[in-house]
């Protein structure tokens, strides 16, 4: 079981924030995105959040603007993953407050930093909020 | 909240969001690498700050899609810098922009390791991260154990240990051999005592790693693993931090969940007690509250634990709950809960014997078959598959069968495929299985493969009993107006074999039989009509006394095709032509066909779904793999198909004054040819342009919607200014009346590199084009939409061929019928090579209106071109014996619309010129190989090289070579034709390319004396 990707795209399909955990060039890139963008732009809030897609499955959850997109194998715990997103989110929330998708479009490297600290090859490492954004802190300290 | 303490990448980000469009956000783009590169250069007078601000901006650029082929050494190069900030940046950006197997990561393998021996801990856990994500086999031997030191070290604080656990798991899933693990079970043991959380969350993974390879090494583990679950479970000394929503790290429970289910069963009972105590705290524990996140968190542990119980195969009682609680989710209006109890279902049956108790919730399963929720309907779908039996075999097919109709395209395929396969394994009479399929055929006859009428005539012949049943059935749906090919090429087979076993029924007389399959000869493609022949030949040799009428009837057939251009029709016709005049000896050499050997289903094989390379094997496959290892059929390749009686394709060549007499008449228009029958389909829906294009739309590679693949170009924005679509659209008496829909230049463009999609479209007629080629012959079916409610009269087509291709068009209706569809298939041969384009003329009218078009038909040079690979030995020959003109030609082509060299591969990709990497060592440059058909060069072996100036992307030199003047020649200005962004005397430029491809289509210059349009005006 593992996570092959984080992404955030906006309601326009633009990606605000894109981490693989496996390698994919360019092109297969730019086509996953696409299509999967589209496939889950396209459903309505009476769906469910999870997307079969060519071998593995997409859970997505949508906050205001924008989508929370990941890819996972098919084997894993769906619901899981959906929590995890919003972990992910918390976490920003409470760094920025009020998290918006401008915060995390010119903090883009601070949105690195966290996803970062909670997932690493694929795997969750790390879910308690306080220790995620720990080492953000002490940059901004130091800087 | 500040702006990003990089004042620059915030200006730049807010520059690119504040682009109108995608061009002007490429033209922010490339002014910024332009700079970064500039930049990069003196390097020495960057600060550390600047170095960092611009790797940001890389990364920010190749999100967003567009290649950073520079810098990457700049990036590295900061994993070196001494200060945090600089530092972090290396370690983050390098293990997003770069794979495992690049170069440039060996040279910072010493930095790396120091960071993590060394003693700031926070450096440590950056280069445990990034060899975490990116370590490759290098990695792994010079690390592997300091790694493994880290992690087990008792003075190391949890935040570096659980960084190393990661790390650790990468690098030994990467390469196991490299990481010694000898002696690991009791450090794993260990390890699973930690009472730190987020140490606990790591370490499990690489547990669930370690176990999943070999469980026997680490039983001692399972009992640790019983204990953290309940710890997490009981809430005992979980910190606040850990606990979401109320409930501690539901994570880690479902990790620790997913581990134990690598272990076959626990034996201990004590533990077993311990566990299933759990396991029924959560299944009975677990409710329903108002809080979404709360819910979800709580149910994301309960279906692990359903997964464990099913698992561990418990107490039937505890399975009976299981069942129940499934029961209840796949009837809640929730969806992502009925998706799962639907999905877990399935995997129940897989596992465990409780298919009665499934069956009892079969109606609400069917209900979701329906949802909107394509997601949902899937897992449905899969559900029905698995719970089908003997027993409700019948009620689950003929739902499916129903669905069929209404299905989406996306699924059709899979569900034809599944009910054929349910109604060959669970058939309770024979008749029934062939009903199935005839349906199957006749509802979705493009999503059945041609596995499954092998089939339905394999088990026919096989079963005697069967005979007439399927003959009648096949007669049947003869009558119907509008038939599926396949259905088709099944009824001729049947019926050729045994409609003399319906003899005496009326409307069954050979003579009859022969004029309803002969009926759709004109309409099938020549496949089709190959069974055809057989099908007479059959008929005929059945006829005993011969009916001399019915005799001559089909000898004129036979004499009509022996100098068809197909040369397995032609052989055909030629040797039942010859055959049926043996008298009684006909009897014996037509003889019915033989039983097939007892075969198993190719189907069956074909339904295994590709395997998912997730990380470890599923506990749950693992199990059902070997439980059902006896039930999976090992089939050979070819399917059954026998039934066909082919002749190798081959070395039989068709004498060319043979394909000329043919037809005497090539060179002349054709004005629609003999019609016996309008294949017209009533299209119920009113989403007319879905409908006419269905059968094209599921050309396209799964997963893009139909609608992109039929108007790729935007009509909007090409339409006015391209010189040519003026004059060639429509417009000739009523010139106002009718205006084309998109831009028909455009259309055609985007035909000359694919084979189908729209060629024309008015607001009362929609044609559409599917195209086939095979070597030097091509098959285009035209389809004809009428849009309106009233019919189109006067049709009229007329194909004006170049000189260098014989074209035979079969068939056009006077009339389409309101909102009917007719095919007309375009045969077409290629006699030589040439850049000259075929036209269709087409008329028609619509009450008072009469339109006249005249449209450009993609039966172009690159069509008939086949990529071949061809090697370093085979290539540097030939490209040294074709030497100079006129088999080798060069030229500076001047011009060129600039493209980085994976463009340039690409549009040779387009092109069906196969680009070769590695013969020519200069990147700058391109070599290909082609394969040109045509009736005077058959098959030609055409070479390619580009050569490029770095220094100016406008200029490249092209040289090609072959073994035919001409076809050198057309090659050579056909691809300068796609390279060159805007042609020479157009007064307009193309309109600004937005990212797809057809804007990279020159167009066709109407001055140029080689224009497409030379042989018409």
């Amino acid at each position: 079981m593992g996570i092959r990707f984080v992404l955030l795209v906006n309601k326009q399909g633009q990606t605000r924030l894109a981490q693989y955990y496996e390698y994919l060039t360019l092109d297969e890139r730019r086509a996953l995105e696409g299509e999967i963008v589209r496939k889950c732009l396209a459903r309505t809030e009476h769906q469910c959040s999870f997307v079969e897609h060519r071998n593995y499955k997409v859970v997505y959850r949508r906050y205001a603007s924008l989508f929370f997109l990941v890819g996972v194998d098919n084997d894993e715990n769906e619901l899981a993953i959906l929590e995890f997103i919003h972990l992910l989110v918390e976490t920003m929330d409470r760094h920025f407050g009020n998290v918006c998708e401008l915060d995390i479009m010119f903090h883009l490297e601070k949105a690195h930093f966290m996803l970062e600290e909670m997932v690493m090859n694929g795997c969750i490492v790390e879910t308690n909020k306080q220790n995620i954004l720990t080492p953000i802190q002490l940059m901004d300290k130091t800087s | 909240m500040s702006l990003s303490g990089m004042r620059g990448l915030s200006m730049f980000i807010s520059d690119v969001r504040n682009c109108q469009n995608k061009e002007q956000e490429r033209l922010r783009v490339d002014k910024e690498l332009g700079n970064i590169r500039t930049k990069f250069k003196n390097e020495k007078n960057l600060s550390p700050y600047e170095k960092k601000k611009y790797v940001w901006k890389m990364l920010y650029i190749y999100m967003l899609g567009y290649d950073v082929d520079f810098g990457h050494m700049e990036a590295i190069s900061l994993i070196s810098a001494p200060k945090y900030p600089e530092k972090q940046v290396g370690y983050i950006v390098t293990s997003s922009l770069l794979n495992e197997n690049h170069d440039f990561l060996r040279m910072v393998i010493n930095t790396v390791r120091n960071d993590i021996i060394g003693r700031n801990e926070t450096f440590q856990c950056l280069a445990l991260t990034m060899v975490g994500n990116i370590g490759g086999r290098e990695f792994a031997e010079s690390l592997a154990p300091d790694v493994q030191r880290l992690l087990i070290s008792s003075s190391c604080r949890p935040l570096v240990r659980k960084k190393a656990g990661l790390c650790l798991l990468r690098l030994y899933r990467k390469n196991a051999d490299v990481v010694n693990i000898d002696g690991w079970s009791d450090r794993m043991a260990q390890l699973l005592d930690e009472r730190d959380l987020g140490v606990l969350t790591s370490v499990m993974s690489l547990f669930i790693a370690l176990v999943s390879n070999n469980t026997e090494a680490y039983w001692n583990c399972l009992p640790k693993c019983v204990k953290i679950l309940e710890r997490l479970a009981r809430n005992q000394d979980v910190p606040q931090e850990y606990t979401y929503y109320g409930i501690p790290s539901p994570w880690l429970q479902v990790k620790t969940m997913r581990a134990l289910q690598y272990f076959p069963t626990i034996e201990d009972p004590n533990t077993r007690r311990s566990l299933f105590e759990v396991l029924q705290r959560i299944l009975m524990g677990t409710d329903v509250v108002k809080n979404v996140n709360k819910n979800n968190a709580s149910h994301a542990v309960l279906f692990e634990a359903l997964a464990l119980v099913m698992h561990l195969d418990a107490e039937k009682e505890m399975m009976s709950q299981c069942v129940a609680l499934l029961g209840k989710f796949i009837s809640v209006r929730e969806p992502n809960i009925r998706y799962l109890g639907l999905e877990n279902m399935t995997r129940m049956l897989l596992v465990a014997d409780v298919q009665d108790i499934i069956k009892r919730h079969q109606a609400q399963i069917i209900t979701s078959l329906k949802d909107p929720d394509i997601s949902i309907r899937r897992r449905a779908l899969d559900l029905l598959y698995a719970m089908c039996d003997i027993t409700n075999a019948k009620d689950i097919v003929e739902e499916l069968l129903q669905y069929l109709s209404t299905a989406d395209f996306a699924m059709r395929e899979e569900l034809a495929l599944k009910a054929a396969i349910l109604a060959e394994k669970f058939a309770p009479d024979l008749s029934w299985y062939v009903d199935v399929n005839l349906q199957l055929i006749d509802k979705a006859g493009d999503f059945v493969s041609d596995d499954i009428w092998y089939r339905v005539v394999q088990f026919v012949t096989n079963n005697e009993d069967l005979q007439p049943y399927a003959a009648a059935k096949a007669r049947d749906y003869l009558d119907k107006p509008a038939l599926h090919e396949t259905m088709v090429k099944v009824s001729a087979y049947i019926l050729g074999e045994y409609s003399h076993l319906l003899a005496r029924r009326p409307g069954c007389s050979p003579k009859e039989i022969f004029a309803i399959i002969n009926d759709k000869l004109s309409t099938v493609s020549p496949p089709t009509v190959a069974i055809l022949l057989s099908t007479y030949a059959k008929i005929l040799m059945h006829t005993q006394p011969p009916d001399s009428e019915l005799q001559e009837q089909v000898w004129a057939i036979f004499r009509k095709y022996e100098s068809y251009i197909d040369v397995e029709i032609q052989q055909r016709a030629v040797e039942y032509f010859a055959l049926s005049r043996k008298g009684a000896a006909l009897v014996d050499i037509l003889a019915e066909m033989p039983k097939f050997p007892e075969r198993q289903s190719a189907l069956l094989k074909k339904a295994e779904d590709t395997e998912v390379d997730s990380a470890e094997q599923s506990a749950i496959k693992l199990r059902s793999q070997q439980q059902m290892s006896n039930a999976l059929v090992v089939t050979d390749q070819h399917p059954p198909s026998a039934s066909v009686p082919v002749s190798q394709p081959g070395p039989v060549k068709v004498p060319s004054q043979n394909l000329e007499g043919s037809s005497p008449d090539q060179g002349m228009p054709k004005v629609n040819g003999t019609v016996d029958k309008i294949d017209t389909q009533p299209i119920p829906s009113a989403d007319l342009l879905g409908d006419l294009l269905g059968p094209l739309a599921i050309e396209g590679p799964p997963g893009t919607t139909p609608s992109e693949e039929q108007n790729p170009i935007s009509g909007y924005e090409a339409a006015p200014n391209s010189a040519d679509a003026l004059a060639l659209s429509t417009l000739t008496e009523e010139s106002d009346a009718v205006q084309p829909i998109g831009n028909v230049a455009d259309r055609f463009h985007a035909l000359c590199l694919k084979d189908s999609g729209v060629l024309y479209e008015d607001p009362y007629i929609q044609i559409g084009l599917k195209a086939e080629w095979r070597a030097h012959h091509g098959r285009l079916v035209l389809f004809l939409g009428n849009k309106n409610t009233s019919p189109l009269v006067s049709v009229r087509a007329l194909i004006l061929p170049p000189a260098h291709l014989k074209m035979e068009l079969s068939m056009v209706p006077e009339t389409i019928p309101p909102r009917a569809q007719v095919q007309c298939p375009l045969e077409v041969v290629n006699l030589r090579a040439s850049r000259d384009v075929a036209v269709l003329d087409f008329s028609y009218k619509f009450g008072t209106i009469a339109v006249n078009i005249k449209l450009r038909l993609p039966a172009v040079l690159n069509k008939f071109l086949q990529p071949i690979s061809v090697s370093a030995e085979e290539f540097f020959p030939q490209w040294k014996s074709l030497s100079g003109p006129p088999l080798k030609l060069q030229e500076v082509v001047k011009g060129v619309k600039p493209m980085p060299i994976p463009e340039l591969a690409n549009l040779f990709t387009n092109l069906q010129l196969a680009v070769t990497p590695g013969l020519d060592t200069n990147p700058n440059n391109l070599v290909a190989s082609t394969t040109f058909f045509s009736d005077s060069t058959k098959a030609m072996l055409c070479l390619i090289r580009i050569e490029t100036d770095p220094s100016d992307r406008t200029q490249l030199r092209l040289t090609i070579a072959s073994g035919d003047p001409a076809l050198t020649f057309e090659l050579k200005e056909l691809i300068k034709e796609y390279m060159i962004s805007v042609p020479t005397a157009s007064p307009v430029p193309t309109p600004s390319p937005a990212p797809l491809q057809p804007q990279l289509l020159p167009v066709a210059d109407p001055n140029d004396p080689g224009a497409m349009l030379a042989g018409l005006l």
